[in-house]
């Protein structure tokens, strides 16, 4: 009898639950909180952002500024090393903890407009090219596979070097040279969803295309190209960083992690913070975003959930 | 009510695909996935369609949804042409006719929650506001046997019986008056495909809809339909009222599926007949009658000739011999039959090596 009322009361919260489902956010974090990883890699990114928006207030010097007393100076823990430079100094006397506090700047901006650019464009052709068919998707399937047949750094370079270099069009060359992905990753995803019965059922309801596109289809293609968008983030970063070390991103002084990592390079035996510091920056980033990615689809499957 | 007019009726329904052929040369050939079926449905009446894999269920049931235009052949719902009235009657016509699919795992889009896919058809075809929405879902839902609390869960939640209660409320949402239920309940455990045809059949009673019940399972098909039509690649073999076809099968086909329904009653058991053969690729139909070289009453006039579809003991049959069995179908006839077939195969394949 006892453990049969122990029963009921246990049963009470969850017959509770059950009619009232939690707020959505809430239910989200629950299941993205379970995995570690994610949580760590989230919470360096929310650092990042953070970093990147108060620089001004966090940076304990300005980027750019030159300390013509303390270069190369090594960090405060080494001998020779003092707080007033955390992270050491570079080769012209610029903090370098300052620099790598701005680059998040640079480098998340990167990050967010390589996707956002490429993901949006990749997702309209892909769509399309799934649903129609036909001519057009030979087309734009044709062309993509063109663009894939070229080593992306190589293509990202020839953009560059016709568009001349600058961060803008670094940026724009990435998000051109990872177009192909995304455009065939959606559309993979679309011809399986294409032939299911729900979408049938949506067609015999009378859905036009643009909401059989993008409403029925498109959400349930969207576990693969969340976690290929979160990888293009780590990637769109690698890519800035390798297109300024070869000097075709950003441009000195402009404290971009790449750059700083280049324009060091020398240093390497003598000083080994002026090229460790940028590179561990970039690592992080990059790790931090593909951990999330993956946490990301895991929560946002519901065919996960139980 | 009932002898009022048909809600479809289809005359002479066609569907051919173009079947690409291996080899650069080659022409495409056609495939008679449809090769002419007429039918009425009255509101309130149940048709059901009955034939193994392949043998073009599934392409009626496009065709009437008007997912797929038909190759020739014409049907209207409500009195209206459906094949070539144009695109804003047609929207009009598409509410009229809803399907509810045999895979309750696959027909629910996974993404959005029960409200969300019973409101769909609302949205696209109605102005009505959210509220309204909602609380006609909610009304449906109720009338399924679903509870309001389902309304905002996902489909993953659910077993297969509730799930096909939501599509069979989806197909409900826009007040069709024809329900194409393809296989609804083949995917189901047996204990819930009672409870589902009951409900198909509870709503048709209340809603005077008009069934288009596309099956294999024959002893389902005994217990739903008014009418029945038996079908055999592509070809409508025989089509009646049920207790007509059931009671007294002329086409050896339809006799052969008969036999094939596996009864609790030894009594009622019925010998089997055993078919011999495939059944014959639909891009290469044999000539003649379809089923000729499976058949137990197969004579010289079905190798060469099709059978038209005729009029005889109130029912349609495709059948050279239709009148033979009408006369004297009895168990030992047709394993007599089926012994001469056999010798007669044997024969044939001789005669072709």
């Amino acid at each position: 009898m006892n453990q049969a009322i122990v029963i009921k009361e246990k049963n009470i919260p969850i017959t509770e639950n059950e009619t009232v489902p939690p707020h959505p956010l809430k239910e989200f974090w629950k299941y993205f909180s379970e995995n570690r990883g994610a949580v760590i890699g989230l919470y360096f990114i929310a650092g990042a952002i953070l970093c990147a928006i108060f620089a001004d207030i966090i940076a304990p010097h300005s980027p750019f500024n030159q300390y013509r007393s303390a270069i190369l100076q090594p960090p405060f823990w080494m001998e020779g090393g003092n707080t007033e430079f955390i992270l050491g100094t570079d080769d012209v006397g610029r903090d370098i903890l300052s620099r790598l506090i701005f680059g998040a700047r640079l480098s998340l901006f990167v990050g967010v407009i390589v996707v956002t650019l490429s993901l949006a464009a990749g997702i309209i052709l892909g769509v399309t090219a799934g649903y129609f068919g036909g001519f057009y998707e030979t087309v734009v399937m044709r062309l993509m596979d063109i663009m894939l047949a070229l080593p992306s750094l190589l293509l990202a370079m020839a953009i560059v070097a016709i568009l001349g270099p600058s961060l803008q069009n670094a940026i724009l060359a990435i998000a051109i040279v990872v177009l192909p992905h995304y455009v065939r990753l959606t559309r993979a995803s679309i011809i399986a969803e294409k032939n299911k019965d729900y979408v049938t059922a949506s067609r015999v309801s009378g859905a036009g295309p643009l909401r059989m596109m993008f409403n029925v289809l498109l959400p349930n293609c969207m576990a693969p190209l969340i976690v290929q968008a979160t990888l293009g983030f780590s990637a769109a970063i690698l890519d800035a960083a390798a297109l300024g070390f070869l000097g075709m991103g950003a441009q000195p002084p402009t404290p971009e992690w790449g750059a700083m990592l280049a324009n060091s390079l020398q240093f390497i035996q003598r000083a080994w913070w002026v090229v460790t510091f940028p590179g561990v920056a970039i690592l992080l980033t990059v790790l931090a975003f593909n951990l999330a990615g993956d946490g990301l689809r895991d929560a946002l499957d519901p065919k996960m959930k139980r | 009510m009932s002898a009022s007019n048909p809600v479809i009726s289809a005359s002479n329904l066609k569907k051919y695909y173009p079947v690409k052929q291996s080899g650069f040369f080659k022409k495409d050939i056609l495939l008679k996935a449809l090769d002419g079926a007429s039918f009425d449905i009255e509101p309130g009446k149940t048709l059901a369609v009955v034939g193994e894999s392949g043998c073009g269920k599934s392409t009626l049931a496009r065709l009437v949804t008007m997912i797929e235009q038909p190759t020739s052949g014409e049907f209207d719902i409500a009195g209206i042409n459906a094949v070539t009235s144009g695109k804003a009657q047609k929207r009009t016509l598409r509410s009229k006719v809803q399907i509810v699919f045999q895979d309750p795992y696959g027909s629910l889009n996974p993404r959005k929650k029960v409200g969300d896919i019973l409101e769909e058809p609302l949205i696209i075809n109605t102005s009505l506001s959210r509220s309204q929405r909602r609380e006609k879902a909610l009304a449906i839902m109720e009338k399924v046997g679903l509870t309001p609390e389902q309304y905002s869960r996902y489909p993953h939640m659910f077993s297969g019986g509730q799930r096909q209660r939501i599509a069979v409320a989806r197909a409900l949402m826009l007040n069709p008056a024809l329900v194409i239920a393809d296989e609804p309940v083949s995917a189901l455990d047996v204990s819930v495909q009672a409870q589902a045809l009951n409900l198909l059949m509870d709503l048709q009673e209340e809603m005077n809809l008009a069934y288009l019940f596309i099956s294999h399972d024959l002893s389902v098909v005994r217990l739903i339909s008014h009418e029945v039509m038996v079908m055999y690649l592509g070809r409508v073999v025989e089509q009646g009222e049920k207790n007509t076809i059931f009671d007294k099968p002329l086409h050896p086909y339809t006799m052969a599926l008969l036999a094939a329904t596996p009864h609790v009653n030894i009594k009622s058991r019925q010998k089997r007949i055993r078919l011999s053969g495939e059944l014959p690729s639909p891009l290469n139909p044999p000539p003649g009658c379809t089923f000729h070289r499976r058949c137990a009453y197969m004579s010289d006039i079905c190798r060469q000739v099709a059978p038209e579809s005729r009029r005889l003991e109130n029912r349609m049959v495709a059948c050279h011999h239709a009148e033979k069995m009408s006369t004297a179908p009895s168990e030992s006839k047709i394993q007599k039959g089926l012994v001469k077939n056999l010798v007669d195969k044997g024969a044939q394949d001789e005669n072709a090596i």
